[in-house]
């Protein structure tokens, strides 16, 4: 080349590029979440520990996988923890309820979250408000709905007698069953979480679709002028997030014969955190399907670690502030030093 | 010397009873730099809004490859290969370099349509290489490269989807005098390599050493159209800063502050 090259394009070290990667934070914290609670609680890291942290830890990846998607793409979803509760009443309720076939119920509820994340999407869209706000309405119309209606059309506020609605065997194992893996029971949910993350990743990194998600998040204006789809792109991860909703809802319904109509509602801050943690910018534009997952594997370790621990299970809230905080800051002190080195 | 790329006669626009423009007349050629000079106002922007199809012109007549254009979009004008790089970009500043490079237009691959992505780094490099930047490290975030890497970048991409014409909008304004001497480096190298470029700036001493064709407009008018040949440095300056204008003041200014 004749012209000068600045120094400063010489190729990254390949400790630079692993730092550069968003998920490293959450990687680096998750272990010490590992390792203290390994040394901390006997029980830890036995077989029948592993598969109840790693179910827990599932059933909050498989959304924050999706929310990661969606806070990359420069939005949020409030109304994500409600939908979990939602999907699941409304299957509950239609089949013990109605005598609805649990089949065409499961499919009914994933058609709903569809339709519900599309508004979701549509009104973000349209209306150019922050999905901040407009989740928030969603999240408290299905939350009054879960309550209310159910109330009314049910006549109590938890879902009872599931276990006795006929073919319910027939779904269980795709949603609530567990699968004995070396003396450990591993719940069919973990299955969910890997091929969600590993969707996720492929989607995010490798396709089209993922590429858009990066720009719209990153700079929505530039990504319209170079003819990205941006609402198209939105509309998209909104249902993506809702039909996670979905997958969860069905994971709880299933594995616990019951739903109540609280069930999920606060929940949505739990998959912000974890995407965050996971190494998100709350502004867009950048993050990682891994990252997310490993987030909800650190929050899934925490809330059964305290457990085995024997502390009050109380104390899990302040103790996952302290170590979301922690993981938050390793989490930005490696993105800082990787941006800053090169 | 070939024929004009983009040829516009008496080129005109009003909007209402508001003249933004009248009688421009100038042309761009393969393998030439037109620059566009003028002040704030002096109805550049009006200009190149018509160039890149965002508006129509209201009199006189734009013809490209010798046919007359009326173009009621940029898609238009992109379809034709007048590509317009503006001063944002349109860059993902997070996004590495050959994401951006070709963001809203990637190649796929295999029944699975992935992204081809070997494809796009190779490409991406091979591109940036062409305009003279070695661009080992295609992953980094475009925002990590200088002002002038970063415009290169904008400019090696219309290159690659088909421009023939690059009409740059003041792409040396927001950076130092270093940076500057970058991009005109390839803007020099996008003119060897056979391009039109029309070069939108309000610094003579940018536009001079790179320019083969001169137009300054002041208030919505073309006050010169020349080519290199017929103009020097001094005059183009002279011209641009509003030569009597400028005289008046210096003189005023040497009143003011005795030696």
């Amino acid at each position: 080349m004749t012209t000068a090259a600045p120094a400063r394009v010489a190729p990254a070290r390949a400790t630079t590029r692993v730092l550069r990667r968003p998920e490293v934070g959450a990687a680096v914290a998750a272990l010490a979440v590992l390792l203290f609670f390994t040394v901390v609680a006997d029980q830890f890291l036995t077989p029948s520990g592993i598969g109840t942290w790693l179910n827990s830890a599932s059933r909050f990846g498989i959304m924050a996988v999706a929310v990661a998607m969606l806070m990359i793409g420069g939005e949020f979803d409030l109304s994500a923890g409600a939908m979990t509760g939602a999907t699941g009443l409304l299957v509950g309720v239609a089949t013990t309820g109605y005598g609805l076939n649990v089949w065409v119920a499961v499919v009914l509820a994933l058609v709903v979250a569809l339709a519900i994340g599309a508004l979701n999407g549509v009104l973000v869209v349209r209306t150019g408000l922050p999905s901040f706000i407009v989740t928030l309405g969603t999240f408290f119309v299905l939350q009054g709905i879960d309550l209310a209606l159910v109330k009314l059309v049910y006549g109590q506020v938890a879902v009872q007698g599931f276990s006795d609605v006929p073919f319910v065997e027939s779904v269980k194992p795709v949603f609530g069953g567990t699968l004995a893996i070396g003396g450990a029971s591993i719940s069919v949910s973990v299955l969910w979480f890997l091929a969600v993350t590993a969707l996720a990743t492929l989607v995010l990194l490798r396709t089209r679709a993922g590429n858009w998600v990066f720009a719209v998040g990153g700079a929505q204006a530039s990504a319209r002028a170079t003819g990205v789809p941006v609402a198209r792109t939105k509309i998209g991860l909104f249902m993506t997030t809702a039909a996670a909703g979905w997958l969860v809802g069905m994971i709880s319904l299933f594995q616990s014969s019951t739903v109540q109509s609280s069930t999920g509602v606060g929940d949505e801050f739990i998959y912000i955190i974890c995407a965050v943690v996971g190494g998100c910018l709350l502004t867009g534009g950048y993050g990682s399907a891994v990252g997310a997952a490993l987030g909800a594997l650190i929050y899934g370790m925490t809330r059964q670690g305290v457990v085995y621990a024997g502390w009050d299970s109380n104390w899990l809230y302040a103790f996952l502030g302290v170590m979301l905080l922690a993981a938050v800051l390793v989490n930005n002190a490696v993105r800082v030093r990787a941006e800053r080195l090169r | 010397m070939s024929a004009p790329l983009i040829e516009v006669t008496d080129l005109g626009k009003t909007y209402g009873s508001v003249v933004a423009l009248r009688g421009v007349t100038t042309s761009v050629r393969a393998g030439e730099v037109t620059c566009v000079l003028g002040d704030n106002g002096a109805g550049k922007s009006t200009f190149i809004k018509i160039l890149s199809g965002a508006h129509q012109h209201s009199e006189g007549s734009y013809r490209v490859d010798g046919v007359e254009q009326h173009m009621s979009s940029p898609r238009d004008a992109l379809a034709l290969g007048i590509a317009t790089v503006y001063q944002d970009l349109a860059v993902v500043p997070l996004m590495p370099v050959w994401r951006n490079f070709f963001l809203g237009s990637e190649p796929r691959r295999g029944p699975l349509r992935m992204l081809d992505v070997d494809l796009m780094k190779r490409t991406t490099r091979d591109e940036m290489a062409a305009m003279g930047i070695d661009l080992r490290d295609v992953d980094q975030p475009i925002g990590t490269l200088s002002g002038g890497e970063r415009q290169c970048v904008a400019i090696a991409r219309a290159v690659h989807f088909g421009a023939r014409v690059l009409i740059l909008d003041e792409p040396t304004a927001a950076l130092g005098v270093k940076q500057s001497g970058v991009v005109l480096r390839y803007i020099a190298r996008a003119r060897e390599r056979g391009l039109g470029v029309v070069f939108i700036t309000h610094n003579p001493h940018h536009a001079y050493p790179v320019g083969d064709r001169f137009l300054v407009l002041r208030r919505g008018q073309s006050i010169a159209d020349r080519p290199k040949a017929e103009l020097t440095r001094d005059e183009l300056v002279t011209l641009m800063s509003g030569g009597a204008e400028l005289d008046a003041l210096e003189h005023e200014l040497e009143r003011d502050h005795p030696i």
